[in-house]
């Protein structure tokens, strides 16, 4: 094979190895930022949730304190149900908490927190919830032994 | 109780189901023919720079590897499908560098022979294509038989039992049958050998995991301070104790210092990653250090590979020869590399199998040994990354367990190779000529891959209850639940 050649094709085989790495990390960026348990979104595609509103709107529920701590659940519309019952969505193993303890739920763009009868009591940052109270982002939710927050 | 205002009903049906999220495997896909790519173009410039003529078979290889691959990822598809789309191109790169490499070094044998007047040697390559087959039936085999990779876990003992068998056998067996280069780790019957050790070391991982999962408490049990680590508890020692000694074991009857080290580190890191406790590092190697002095005392075969390690050119002719070989060939590629097919990497013993880092060294020099090894990272964090994802402890523990023994093979081979270690003799996976590594390896990649689509697969949720309002509710039989309320 001709000198010139021989080194074209080297230095283009190199080129071309250096180019599967390079995509293979651009791959690996896209769901660099999705955190344990989180899917990944892609950025460009599949955005089409929330944003619509402010950015304070609360995004996510995490369990901060107790058995389930790092547990995430993306908030939609739904309400979401703290207890013990299986249909829970968030399920307890808790022995201080009630089958069916709490309920967070949306009205318009804020969440509020209700308690649902429980023995021991749900409590928002200290005070003990006695009607559905207004959850501001990242205050701490007490139930049981389980400490959970709403983040952005 | 006062009820909010929550349009519950209208809240649950406005909305659509969250779009789907990328399964990944339509990146996969084009990067396994961007792999194929690659590896058909190196076959092109291995067989223009060695003199052979250029013909359109070559294309139908690359066209077979594809499709070889392309079933793969079909397997991939129908079994996995939200399986981590960097697995299997990283795989299939490396898997076909290595052919081309083994059929380069081929070609430079054949020419020898042909100088010599001799019959031209075996082709290593077809076996290894034979075992590449095989390797991708047992990944689709795996991938399909294991459909949730927490059943394992109930076959830990078992799988811990047939790994020591396994990993104990050419030990037992007569040296005729189980011996090759001095070093007792095969099981040759007829022409074709397996080296069960590859295969044990997976079982091992299963077992570890398992077993640490189960016994986690334990191990995380308090124990006295000291230096300001938690040491544990004497007695909890045992497992540590256990894996040291199966080592060491290893060590004095198959003469294998790579499957000692590999195991050894294996079982330390699932510690490690169970327990989260530094001390565990700390004693691992401080018993490994013991151990290796112990074996440099007793052991002529461990002494020959530490003196060969200091210094290969003292005993340039006869044992250093291979090792400062390799040097020689990483020092002639330098940064660019000669370029596929023009270096002379077939002057080192065994530049197929244990020295072929050295040989992809010396025809594609620094710039592409880096981008091999970032290929190797990739298949590697992707690994260890779903075991940050997965959500049960048995399936953390096994990704950390087989990503990390791909990590530490890579550690011990490379850094043999390029003496920063002494040399060990374990096969770089998927790039070394070897079927048993290239099997077990295969059959790893697909555990890996199992527990990634368990990572990265959506929730299961329950469907929401109908918002009917209870008023209009009909009436319904509810299976009785099987455990009664409480509080």
């Amino acid at each position: 094979m001709p000198e010139l050649v021989l080194q074209l094709t080297r230095a283009g085989f190199l080129a071309l190895l250096w180019l599967f790495v390079l995509v293979a990390l651009r791959v690996v960026r896209s769901d660099l930022y999705a955190a344990s348990g989180l899917r990944a979104v892609l950025p460009g595609g599949g955005r089409v949730t929330a944003r619509s509103g402010r950015s304070r709107t609360p995004r996510q529920l995490i369990v901060t304190q107790g058995p389930l701590a790092g547990t995430r659940i993306t908030l939609d519309a739904r309400p979401i149900l703290i207890g013990r019952a299986d249909d829970s969505t968030l399920k307890l193993d808790d022995d201080y908490a009630s089958t069916r303890h709490a309920r967070i739920s949306r009205q318009g763009e804020e969440w509020y927190v209700e308690d649902l009868g429980s023995t021991n009591g749900t409590y928002l940052d200290r005070a003990k919830v006695t009607g559905p109270t207004r959850v501001p982002l990242g205050a701490p939710v007490r139930i049981g032994k389980t400490v959970i927050e709403l983040r952005s | 109780m006062a009820a909010p205002e929550i349009s519950r009903a209208a809240g649950a049906g406005n909305r659509a189901d969250p779009p789907a999220l990328p399964t990944g495997r339509t990146i996969e896909l084009l990067l396994l023919v961007f792999s194929v790519v690659i590896v058909t173009s190196a076959l092109v410039l291995v067989e223009a720079n060695q003199e052979q003529e250029l013909t359109p078979t070559l294309l139908y290889v690359g066209l077979a590897y594809l499709v070889v691959l392309g079933l793969a990822h079909l397997a991939v598809r129908r079994f996995a499908p939200y399986a981590d789309p960097l697995i299997l191109p990283s795989v299939g790169l490396l898997n076909g560098l290595g052919l081309v490499m083994i059929h380069r070094l081929d070609l430079a044998d054949a020419d020898r022979a042909a100088l010599l007047g001799q019959d031209p040697p075996d082709s290593l390559v077809f076996r290894q294509i034979l075992w590449t087959a095989l390797g991708l039936a047992l990944f689709i085999a795996v991938l399909w038989r294991v459909k949730d990779h927490r059943t394992l876990a109930r076959y830990g003992f078992t799988c811990g039992l047939a790994g020591l068998v396994l990993l104990a056998l050419p030990g037992v067996l007569p040296s005729s049958i189980s011996e090759v280069n001095g070093a007792k780790l095969w099981i040759r019957i007829g022409g074709a050998g397996i080296q069960p050790g590859e295969f044990a070391k997976i079982l091992l991982i299963i077992f570890f995991s398992a077993y640490l999962v189960q016994k986690r408490d334990l191990f995380a049990g308090a124990g006295r301070r000291f230096l300001g680590m938690e040491l544990p508890r004497a007695r909890d020692l045992a497992p540590l104790l256990v894996a040291w000694g199966l080592s060491v074991v290893i060590l004095v009857f198959e003469r294998d210092l790579g499957s000692s080290l590999l195991i050894f580190g294996m079982v330390l890191v699932l510690l490690y990653a169970a327990t989260e406790r530094v001390s565990w590092l700390v004693i691992g190697l401080s018993i490994f250090a013991v151990g290796a002095f112990i074996a440099y005392q007793l052991f002529g075969h461990v002494q020959v590979r530490v003196e060969v390690w200091l210094d290969p050119f003292t005993d340039y002719d006869n044992r250093g020869y291979q090792i400062a070989q390799a040097l020689f060939g990483l020092g002639t590629g330098g940064v660019g590399g000669t370029g596929l097919g023009a270096g002379r990497p077939d002057l080192v013993p065994f530049a197929e199998s244990d020295f072929i880092f050295s040989s992809l060294g010396e025809e594609l020099g620094l710039i592409g040994l880096a981008s091999i090894l970032i290929v190797y990272l990739v298949l590697i964090t992707r690994g260890l990354r779903s075991a940050l994802a997965v959500r049960d402890n048995f399936g953390k523990l096994l990704a950390t367990g087989l990503a990390f023994s791909v990590a530490l093979q890579c550690f011990v081979v490379i850094g043999g190779v390029t003496k920063l270690i002494p040399l060990t003799g374990l096969t770089l996976p998927f790039l070394s000529y070897g079927g048993s590594s290239l099997l077990a390896n295969y059959a790893l990649v697909a555990l890996l891959l199992r527990i990634s689509n368990a990572a990265r697969a959506p929730l299961t949720r329950r469907p929401a209850a109908p918002a009917v309002p209870i008023a209009d509710a009909g009436t319904e039989l509810v299976p009785r639940p099987t455990q009664g309320p409480g509080a």
